[in-house]
């Protein structure tokens, strides 16, 4: 063994030694992908469509992303490298139309989106293909009309969401003029997708700390939240006493105090 | 000085001026009639509130613009009630706005110090009952009464005393020790490190003993954020960098200032925030307050994983949980 | 005679004959009570007063104020099943399983708002117009305590459901209590009955919410009316209306049905924003506990300045010999409030000592006659609305795209700049409303004609003002500055001192005023002119 090893080793500086491995290895990796290609052959066809949906959404991304996020996804200083964020990210943050972002500011708002579905797809296995993450959500695969409690979803919704996105999912102020945005009218997959990638400002919630199943509770839980009705007259925005005291001045005291006006004056 | 004098004179209260209710009785007759109507609408808002209350079954809604879908039970009784006795306000006043005299009156004060002589017969009066009863020259008695009504006004005081019991080392407390599981609030379940990706944060309690039941009052001082960085984020020094486990740190809930949840994470600038007082603390730095009134960071819990790999408390909390007292030392 | 009157007349009789009280009706029922809507302002509060015991009363039949925990098996189905105290799943019943409940319930919320609205407005109309003055202090003592304990009847009324936001609030007025120095900690375990929340708390609040405090409230408002009807009420200047007099309008029948009608019409008002406008709707706030939070926690606008300031607090805690004096929530929960207060019920007294005017007032001030008053009001009002701000600055942050930060330091700053502004912009508004005063009585009212003279001179034609309006804008005093010598007559200086001059300095801001036109200065224009 010793002298096979010695014996090989002292070929590696023969001048031919380079292209001869070269070809060794290129004829190894096409023989696999051959036999690969041979045993799969019903999947060939998907992984070219794949490969060039990969490729067309790599073209998005350089003419529409890459100048903040990097040629490959690499990141820079204005935006983060998306190398590993996975395609429900992209579904999530594409399809709200938060990316691509309007200007610089603070935060990005939701707005109609600038790619179809088609392209944001595309860009969705792009940027899966970069490295593995979770993979974007089917909206019919949210079943939450069907699955979930709504008062377990109440109580989960409390504990890890009422303090950014208030009581009643309206939405509220973080620091330095970033908002959690509200969560009424928002699509069921899209609150699935920001629960599991954590877009912007949010925190990531694995399904470890909050199961699927409970996912689906707090989306019921804020469809039911959305869909009450008004329950005790106009609801006056959800966001607690704020309104509620601008409106007894307002309204309240400013009714009687036009009545006691009229009150005082004098019958012609 | 001669300016002073020549104020413009008071010319006394106009003359009266008569309405038309009170001349011309067609116009009295008017409003004799808006008042009674007024009354009728009110009666009007009596029976719609009853109808309401009898035949609208709870849980029937309308839809009324800007208002969206309402309650048709509440809002109808609501409404009912409201003309009810805003038309019995109305009439009334309307009711003396036009047809009760509206001449003014003029009354006359009085100045509220009594006359000299009674002044000087009740200080009299005062004296000599006060002598009747020596209340100048008992100064014993005096002085123990004063001490008997000042003592007194003691026991109630001292029967407060159990309202509640002595705080001790109470304010000290809470349930994390040494091996303490880390488990999901709410569900319970334990965590193991690759439960939560860089990003994530996980609310946590500690985990019930057998047989014990969580309070509110545990959750008061238990409460727990679990959140995951890249361990490359921190800036802590060696201790506190000991208490994190691979990105993983875990801090009080309760703020340091008092007491509310302090849960919103954001997760890009790696910041906590109080939605109470809006203190905010770095969780790269040990949640060092970088802005509002909190003056101390949120205490921070060691962690560390146990034999089946799950998160454990490495130790208990250092300091007291929660907003400051007189007894707390740092 | 009629039979109802006979009736009546032997009412009367039996009542009279037991109490005398036909000689003190028949002198009361004429009492005299002047018209002004802004008079109509603590009316508003009374009302609501009463309208808050008689729904409150009626929530009392459901109510129970009991931390026990029970399992929601109620009418709201997204609580189903959720575990809560017996105190929010009563407050849930009346809600939602009790007819008319949460109509109740609104109307009471509402009529709460509008009661401390009121009289905070009544109290600036008090203020603004001089009516606390001799011989009415008493009177203001008793207000400034009404304010003061509506403040803290509201806080543990809204506390009482034991929904999330209202455990919010007790969460921070326990460790109000519990930074308090020394006796913190033992207060705190006092009130609560251990650590927080404990299960005795809402039980205690109960009873000081709907027996202690309203007994307090009843017995305050009755000394309150009673020194009213006694003292005979202030009046605003005017022709015919002197220190000496209330012109107005007779109890019988005038003001008793205006008065009574007011009552029906605050009732209505406040049963029409219970139909329409919900208030605290506390099943979607969720049960409490001290582990949620939902973002923009903010109490009631009563409460809201407090945590406005408390917000702004700079973080400062002092540690030394093993004790915390947490400063951060001392001064602005604590020592800021006591000194607002006190110096408001002590006003009467420093304004009598800084003018050094021991007479009686039943005549009110303009505003802007007094622009030294006026300036410190719209001074203390501009610090509550900055900290008031403050106290909504997250949703004012994310309605008006700025940032919570901003407003925090907007605040921070502005709780010191924004009110000397305000009381030096308001003073001079007050003497330039004075000065257009002496120009429209000295020149008469622009009307904006313009006439042509014969020589082709164009003029506005003014009016000369009434004789009745030429008094009122008239009538006010001139006081002089109070002169407080530095020395006695023999030499020796004045033992006041510091104090003398500071009084001597406030009372020359205190008279600054522009010199209101006399007849004989109208006379003199007069002649002028011809």
């Amino acid at each position: 063994m010793k002298f096979g090893i010695a014996k090989l080793s002292s070929y590696r500086r023969h001048r031919f030694a380079a292209p001869a491995l070269l070809l060794v290895a290129l004829l190894g990796v096409g023989s696999t992908f051959s036999v690969a290609s041979a045993l799969t052959a019903s999947k060939a066809e998907t992984q070219s469509a794949m490969s060039t949906q990969v490729s067309e959404g790599k073209q998005i991304f350089e003419r529409g992303c890459s100048s903040c996020h990097g040629l490959n996804a690499e990141g820079s200083k204005i935006a983060p490298a998306l190398i590993g964020v996975g395609a429900a990210s992209v579904d999530f943050q594409v399809g709200t139309g938060r990316m691509p972002m309007a200007d610089m500011s603070q935060q990005a708002m939701r707005k109609p989106p600038v790619y179809n579905a088609e392209q944001s797809a595309a860009l969705a296995a792009y940027v899966a293909s970069l490295a593995p993450g979770p993979a974007s959500v089917n909206e019919a695969a949210i079943t939450w009309q069907r699955d979930g409690n709504t008062a377990q979803g109440g109580e989960l919704f409390r504990t890890n969401c009422a303090m950014c996105h208030n009581f009643a999912g309206q939405g509220g102020a973080l620091s330095q003029g970033k908002y959690a945005p509200t969560l009424m009218g928002v699509e069921a997959k899209y609150i699935y997708e920001a629960m599991i990638t954590g877009p912007q400002s949010m925190p990531i919630f694995n399904d470890k700390t909050i199961s699927p199943a409970e996912k689906l509770s707090i989306i019921k839980w804020l469809k039911a939240a959305q869909s009450e009705p008004s329950l005790g007259g106009a609801s006056l925005g959800r966001t607690g006493p704020v309104t509620e005291g601008l409106l007894a001045w307002v309204l309240g005291l400013g009714i009687l105090i036009g009545i006691a006006v009229w009150l005082a004056s004098k019958a012609r | 000085m001669s300016n002073e004098i020549s104020k413009f004179q008071d010319p006394g209260l106009p003359a009266h001026q008569h309405r038309k209710s009170d001349t011309d009785p067609k116009a009295e007759k008017r409003a004799e009639q808006q008042v009674a109507i007024l009354f009728l609408i009110s009666a009007g808002g009596t029976v719609l509130s009853i109808a309401s209350y009898i035949f609208i079954k709870p849980g029937k809604f309308v839809f009324l613009p800007i208002m969206g879908d309402v309650d048709a039970h509440q809002l109808f009784l609501g409404l009912g009630m409201a003309i009810a006795l805003l038309f019995i306000g109305f009439g009334a006043v309307q009711w003396a706005r036009r047809l009760m005299p509206d001449e003014e009156v003029v009354a006359e004060r009085h100045e509220f110090r009594s006359e000299e002589v009674d002044r000087k017969d009740f200080v009299n009066t005062v004296k000599e009952r006060a002598g009747v009863a020596g209340l100048g020259r008992r100064t014993l008695i005096k002085r123990s009464l004063g001490l008997a009504l000042g003592l007194s006004a003691l026991t109630p005081l001292v029967l407060l005393r159990d309202l509640g019991p002595l705080p001790k080392k109470q304010l000290n407390k809470n349930s994390w020790e040494a091996g303490t599981r880390l488990v999901t609030d709410p569900g319970d379940r334990p965590l193991r490190p690759e439960d939560l990706e860089v990003g994530s944060v996980a609310q946590v309690l500690p985990a019930l003993k057998n047989g014990e039941e969580r309070t509110l009052e545990n959750i008061g001082t238990d409460a727990v954020l679990l959140i995951r960085l890249r361990p490359e984020d921190f800036q802590l020094n060696p201790e506190r960098l000991s208490w994190t486990h691979d990105g993983i740190i875990a801090f009080s809930k309760i703020c340091s200032h008092m007491g509310c949840a302090v849960a919103l994470y954001e997760q890009q600038t790696k910041h906590l925030l109080c939605p109470c007082h809006q203190s905010t603390f770095d969780v790269t730095r040990a949640a060092k307050v970088i802005f509002g009134p909190a003056a101390r960071p949120l205490p921070q819990l060691a962690i560390t994983l146990d034999e089946q790999g799950y998160l454990v408390a490495k130790q208990g909390f250092t300091e007291p949980i929660g907003p400051s007292f007189w007894e707390r030392s740092s | 005679m009629k039979k109802s009157e006979k009736i009546a007349g032997n009412v009367a009789n039996y009542v009279d004959e037991r109490t005398g009280a036909a000689k003190w009706l028949k002198k009361n029922l004429t009492k005299v009570f002047p018209d002004h809507w802004s008079f109509m302002l603590g009316e508003v509060a009374l009302y609501s007063f009463i309208i808050l015991l008689l729904t409150g009363t009626f929530l009392t039949f459901w109510f129970d104020p009991s931390m026990r925990e029970v399992v929601y098996n109620g009418g709201y189905q997204p609580l189903s099943n959720v575990k809560m105290s017996a105190a929010y799943a009563s407050s849930l019943h009346i809600s939602f399983d009790v007819r008319g409940g949460l109509l109740m319930r609104q109307i009471h919320h509402w009529a709460a708002l509008i009661f401390m609205a009121a009289m905070i407005a009544h109290l600036m109309r008090v203020f603004f117009t001089g009516a606390f003055r001799k011989p009415r202090e008493a009177n203001w003592l008793i207000g400034v305590g009404l304010v003061t304990l509506g403040i803290v009847e509201g806080f543990l009324g809204y506390s009482l459901p034991d929904d999330l936001l209202s455990g919010t609030g007790l969460r921070i007025a326990e460790a109000i209590l519990q930074a308090i120095p020394v006796a913190g900690s033992y207060l705190a375990f006092f009130a609560f009955g251990g650590a927080f929340p404990g299960h005795v708390f809402i039980p205690r609040i109960y009873t000081v919410h709907i027996l202690l405090l309203p007994g307090i409230f009843l017995a305050l408002i009755t000394v309150h009316l009673m020194l009213v009807w006694y003292q005979k009420h202030t009046q605003y200047p005017g022709p015919g209306r002197t220190e000496k007099n209330v012109v107005g309008y007779p109890l019988m029948p005038v003001y008793m049905a205006k008065a009574g009608g007011f009552f029906f019409i605050v009732f209505g008002v406040t049963a029409f924003l219970g139909a329409v406008a919900s208030i605290n709707p506390i099943w979607l706030y969720g049960p409490y506990t001290p582990g949620q939070i939902s973002a923009g926690s903010q109490p009631d606008f009563y409460m809201g300045w407090l945590d406005g300031l408390v917000r702004m607090s700079p973080p400062l805690e002092t540690h030394a010999f093993g004790h915390t004096i947490s400063w951060n929530i001392l001064i602005p929960g604590l020592i800021v409030p006591g000194i607002l207060f006190t110096g408001m019920a002590l006003y009467p007294f420093i304004e009598s000592w800084m003018t050094g005017d021991k007479r009686e007032h039943h005549l009110l001030d303009r505003p802007r006659n007094n622009p030294n008053r006026t300036a410190l009001g719209a001074m203390s009002i501009a610090f509550m609305l900055v900290i008031l701000i403050n106290g909504g600055n997250d949703l004012i942050a994310t309605h008006f795209y700025l940032t919570i930060n901003q407003i925090m330091w907007f605040t921070r700053i502005g709780v010191f700049v924004v009110p000397p502004i305000v009381f030096i912009i308001t003073k001079r508004l007050c003497l330039a409303l004075q000065r257009k005063d002496r120009e429209i009585v000295l020149h008469g009212r622009e009307t904006g004609r313009l006439v042509m003279l014969p020589h082709g001179e164009f003029i506005e034609v003014h009016e000369e003002l009434s004789a009745e309006k030429k008094y009122t804008l008239t009538q006010h005093e001139q006081p002089r500055a109070l002169e407080v010598p530095d020395t006695d007559g023999r030499g020796v200086r004045n033992p006041q001192g510091i104090k003398g001059k500071l009084r001597a300095r406030m009372s020359q801001a205190h008279v600054e005023q522009v010199s209101a036109p006399s007849e004989s200065e109208a006379k003199a224009l007069e002649s002028g002119h011809h």
